[in-house]
């Protein structure tokens, strides 16, 4: 028995080898479960209903998935040049930092019209989160650090600026209004106007999440039908041949990395506008949620397809959100931490059987696809 | 060894090969690249492990688990890129990973074992200072290590990968004098190449490997080159290309350069001071041993690297220097070194491979949009008139053979009518008939009035193909030759650095 790279890899292998690995983990699971006392068959159900098919199930999910589309998209459009832009998590700060920025702006100088909010607080979020992260692409192009490292230890600046800027007494973003907010430290509440509209009755869409579909699809065009993609997939290939073939790589390192961190920004605009409708810096807020690090999952599941993070993204979505219905005295969280655990080990192991294939006994190579050269 | 099989994925790289060798002897292994060489003295050191077949040392049946139970067995080999630590003395790299005797020891008694490299250099014919750090030597002196090294552990076979690759040919006789010294006391030396008339220099017997079966094995005393690559090839081959005529060229200097200076990698001043000019429809052939400057030189014309000094003209128009898509734009078409990696994207299809210096041209976009169709038809046309084999255009290109991956480099570096063809290396690794197709093509582009700068480590090839011959040693230009006037132990003695002395 033994592993042997695949020279070629069938289409269907990708639709099966997704599907083929949640077979496996929900199999676990049920071990799991059942030598923890729990009936799995019951459980699934719990998880379905909660997640996806039970009564308001899917709009709890669709508000668990937004976040994570965007950071997820964010982090496939950079990974798809070999480019690790670990920071969306900041990069998602400052786009939200920059959204309330605006959204309080134009309440003070009363501009009531929710699309020009819409508008005006996805663009400063994505302007915000594409200089964030321009830090490390800049240092990244000139000076050749590591972005892995850069982009991750700007997200504890960013994380403690948005801590500051809550808890500083004469911040512009700290809500002073009250005396409870006065002695605790709270966000100024958005104007009216600013919160984003939803669509859809019986599910409820929220208009951040419509906005990362669009996105995706921007990329998805970007990548695979523009010069643009056709030049980050050369880098990402091999960097050697770009500089070879003429393609300015230290432009194309600050532009995806300017790219990747406006998404991240535009996913913080969508919280702002669509959930939360505050800026909320404090430790327990928007930074216990880590949307940037649940979306390099979200992306590294999808293969860096943008199509297929939206779907991911709504599937860890509600299994996000399933987790917290089936937390209880009976079920501790521990147990739903393993549960979403498996599943991301079984679909990230199911990866190993794309590129490579097992063999078991001693049969003759197949038809050479090319002349392989020793 | 018998009936030694080795697969890997899509290719049966050794199929039943048969292969023994005398103690006392140089055996020379030859064969194309990609006839299971390689593969095969892998096995033996231990490195790949046989999917079938026995291997019998001194008549005893024995199955390696590691390369160290073949070092433990005697069995050394010196790989085509030497396995040195570079920092470390010469005496430091012999001892490092000897298993037996003073490598295990915690603290290293360097002047006994300075005592014993210095005494086998002496013995073996071997100049080199046990005490010198590697990244001092020269690479003939680096590999006269790597024997010392197989020496010190007591080797009874040693296994030479392509050694002469890297050495002038004066150095090359030097280093097949050791060899037979070796021999001459009972050890058994294997001696892999594909340069026929080395394997004639120094081989007792050869075994001839084509598509990973043995075809048989001969004295070498009574072989001849043609009969050699006959056996090698498995069919008639001229050996030795005749000679151009000196053909009548225009008077005009497509490339031009002048006091030209480049640095390395490390900083070095790689090309010093070149100055040289190539006509319309010349082809000038560069000769040197590997890393004098070659790859420096060929990179500064196509803008990969800075021109630190000196001047670059193509048609009368100067490059700045270090901008390729400058020297694209200028005419300047590069063949290089590193095909796969630096020429071609691997894992990209052939399309996009065939577009990835036009991608940007109005034919084969619409503003920012690509035009997929137009960039598929030019790789088709591509495909067909350069005879690239591949399953389509949308294959990965590193699932070609190197004979089509280096057709399928000239193609696209043709289809962009070239004034100037920087080429280094351009057959290495190919088969004689791959080979063949290269060569015409280059004609064929000199002759429709490019001017082509040659780069080749193998002498044959550049006095077949080139009009004029520079030599090039320690980034200077030592020596221009008429190409029909040049023996190769002239060229030898420049490569060297002769004219210095």
């Amino acid at each position: 028995m033994k592993l042997e790279r695949r020279l070629t890899q069938p289409w269907w292998l990708s639709v099966a080898v997704p599907v083929g690995s949640l077979v496996v983990a929900f199999a676990l699971m049920g071990v799991v479960l059942a030598l923890t006392g729990h009936s799995a068959w019951e459980t699934y159900r719990k998880i379905f209903e909660a997640g996806f098919t039970g009564n308001g199930a899917m709009s709890a999910t669709l508000i668990s998935a937004t976040p994570i589309l965007f950071t997820g998209l964010a982090a496939a459009a950079a990974f798809r040049m070999q480019l690790f832009n670990i920071g969306a998590e900041g990069q998602l700060y400052l786009g939200a930092i920059g959204a309330s920025w605006i959204a309080l702006q134009l309440g003070d100088r009363d501009v009531t019209s929710t699309p020009v909010f819409a508008v005006a607080m996805c663009v400063a979020a994505a302007v915000l989160g594409a200089l964030w992260a321009s830090i490390p692409g800049v240092l990244r192009a000139f000076a050749r650090t590591n972005e892995i490292i850069t982009s991750l230890m700007l997200n504890y600046v960013a994380g403690l600026l948005l801590t500051y800027l809550i808890f500083d007494s004469s911040s512009y973003w700290r809500d002073t209004s009250t005396l409870q907010a006065r002695s605790f430290p709270q966000g100024k509440p958005m104007p009216e106007a600013s919160n984003w509209p939803t669509f859809g009755s019986s599910v409820v869409v929220p208009l951040g999440f419509l906005i990362g579909i669009l996105v995706a699809l921007g990329l998805w065009v970007l990548y695979t039908r523009m010069r643009f993609g056709f030049e980050v997939g050369v880098i990402a290939d091999s960097p050697r041949a770009a500089r070879y073939a003429g393609m300015r790589t230290r432009r194309k390192i600050l532009s995806v990395m300017a790219l990747s961190g406006a998404i991240a920004g535009i996913g913080g605009a969508s919280q702002i506008g669509d959930f939360t409708y505050t800026l909320d810096g404090s430790p327990t807020g928007l930074q216990a949620a880590a949307f940037g690090y649940t979306g390099i999952v979200v992306a590294a599941l999808a293969r860096y397809n943008p199509f297929a993070v939206c779907l991911v993204a709504v599937l860890i979505g509600g299994l996000l959100n399933a987790g917290y219905t089936l937390q209880g005295p009976d079920f501790p969280s521990g147990l739903v931490g393993v549960m979403q655990g498996i599943i991301l080990f079984c679909a990230l192991g199911g990866e190993l059987l794309l590129r490579y294939r097992l063999r078991i006994t001693r049969v003759r190579a197949g038809k050479p696809v090319a002349e392989a050269s020793l | 060894m018998t009936g030694i099989t080795k697969r890997f994925p899509g290719v049966v790289a050794n199929d039943g090969v048969n292969f023994e060798a005398a103690s006392g002897e140089v055996h020379a292994l030859l064969g194309e690249n990609g006839a299971g060489k390689t593969t095969l003295s892998n096995i033996l050191t231990g490195l790949y492990r046989q999917d079938e077949g026995e291997i019998e040392l001194w008549g005893e049946r024995i199955r390696f688990h590691s390369p160290r139970d073949a070092l433990d067995a005697g069995i050394c080999m010196v790989h085509q890129h030497f396995r040195l630590v570079e920092p470390f003395s010469v005496a430091e790299n012999v001892v490092l990973g000897d298993h037996r005797g003073e490598g295990r020891r915690v603290i290293l008694r360097t002047s006994a074992t300075e005592r014993r490299v210095d005494e086998l250099s002496q013995r073996y014919g071997l100049a080199v200072n046990p005490k010198s750090k590697i990244w001092q030597l020269s690479i003939g002196e680096q590999q006269r290590v790597e024997i010392l090294k197989a020496l010190y552990r007591d080797a009874r076979v040693l296994i030479m990968d392509e050694p002469t690759a890297v050495l002038t040919p004066q150095e090359a006789e030097k280093l097949f004098d050791t060899l037979r010294t070796m021999a001459g006391e009972g050890k058994t030396v294997i001696f892999i190449s594909h340069k026929l008339h080395e394997v004639k220099a120094v081989a007792d017997r050869v075994t001839v490997l084509r598509g990973g079966k043995t075809v048989t094995t001969v004295d070498a005393a009574p072989a001849t080159p043609r009969s050699l690559a006959s056996l090698m090839v498995g069919r008639e081959i001229d050996v030795a290309p005749p000679l151009e005529q000196a053909r009548q060229l225009a008077d005009v200097r497509t490339l031009e350069v002048d006091g030209l200076t480049v640095l390395g990698d490390r900083g070095e001043t790689a090309v010093n001071d070149v100055s040289f000019a190539i006509r319309e429809g010349e082809i000038v052939g560069v000769a040197g041993v590997a890393g004098n400057g070659q790859r420096e030189l060929a990179e500064a014309l196509s803008g990969m690297r800075d021109i630190r000094a000196g001047s670059v003209r193509v048609a009368g128009r100067p490059l700045r220097g270090g901008d390729p898509r400058e020297a694209i734009r200028a005419g300047v078409a590069h063949v290089p070194e590193d095909r796969l990696g630096t020429g071609l994207a691997p894992s990209l299809s052939v399309t996009s491979n065939v577009v990835i210096k036009t991608y940007r041209s109005r034919s084969l976009s619409h503003g920012p949009l690509l035009a997929l169709r137009r960039m598929r038809e030019t790789a088709v046309g591509i495909i067909g008139r350069y005879d690239v084999k591949t399953p389509g255009p949308g294959t990965p290109v590193r699932n070609l053979s190197g004979g089509n991956l280096q057709k399928l480099v000239l193609g696209r570096e043709f289809a962009n009518d070239p004034l100037v063809l920087v080429v280094a290396q351009p057959t290495r690794g190919l088969d004689v008939g791959a080979i063949e197709t290269v060569h015409s093509y280059l004609r064929d582009a000199a002759a429709k009035g490019v001017a082509i700068l040659l780069m080749s480590e193998d002498l044959d090839e550049i006095r077949a193909l080139a009009d004029r011959i520079l030599v090039i040693y320690e980034g200077e230009i030592v020596g221009e030759l008429h190409a029909g006037a040049a023996s190769v132990e002239e060229i030898g003695l420049l490569m060297a650095g002769g004219a210095r002395e």
